[in-house]
């Protein structure tokens, strides 16, 4: 990951000298492959965390927007990153933030289930 | 891990040779047919990124939105 990493941006440093949209293009290619190769590894820890929870009867809910929020953060994170790599700060920005507020909305179910459990816990 | 490397090596070296036809049929004078090439050249490097980004959004849906 290291090596792809560093002949990228060898052949960036190059290309951008005659053509920046292509070192941008270039950029893009490497993030993306870099991304897929990480989805690979974090299948693995997926499937390894679907597993404990099954053996310990979790709700499924749980896990499944747990699960949901990571992914928008992933995807979050690698738009972010791109947008920003082609030099528009602001937009990468708000592509954050948007990513925040959707992991907002999907948590609300499970802030809903605590604050039912605290109200049944607390005496009347 | 390395999944398809050999994807950065095409794009580096579209980018090298377009940037080469592109200052050899500028010293030609043809300007017009330049920046046709350089836009082909764009193009094709553009749709290598949207095959390559769908298999990532599409490794992510199956990732983490297994079930919705």
């Amino acid at each position: 990951m290291v090596g792809l990493g560093l002949i990228a941006t060898f052949l960036i440093l190059v290309i951008k000298e005659q053509k920046p949209v292509f070192a941008f293009l270039l950029a893009t290619v490497t993030g993306i492959i870099i991304f897929i190769s990480l989805a690979g590894k974090i299948a693995g820890i997926v499937k390894i965390l679907e597993h404990l929870a099954v053996q310990a009867h979790v709700n499924q809910l749980f896990l499944t927007t747990i699960l949901k929020i990571i992914g928008i953060a992933y995807i979050t994170e690698f738009g972010a990153q791109v947008t920003r790599d082609a030099g528009q700060g602001s937009i990468a920005a708000k592509i954050e933030l948007s990513g925040k507020i959707l992991i907002m909305v999907m948590a609300i179910p499970i802030i809903t289930v605590i604050i039912e459990t605290v109200m049944q816990i607390l005496p009347t | 891990m390395p999944y398809n490397v050999d994807t950065v090596f095409q794009i580096a070296g579209i980018g090298i040779i377009v940037a080469m036809i592109h200052t050899v049929l500028k010293q030609m004078g043809k300007e017009d047919f330049a920046h046709w090439v350089t836009l082909f050249g764009f193009g094709v490097v553009l749709f290598m990124i949207v095959m390559l980004l769908q298999d990532l959004f599409t490794t992510i849906k199956n990732v983490f939105l297994f079930r919705s």
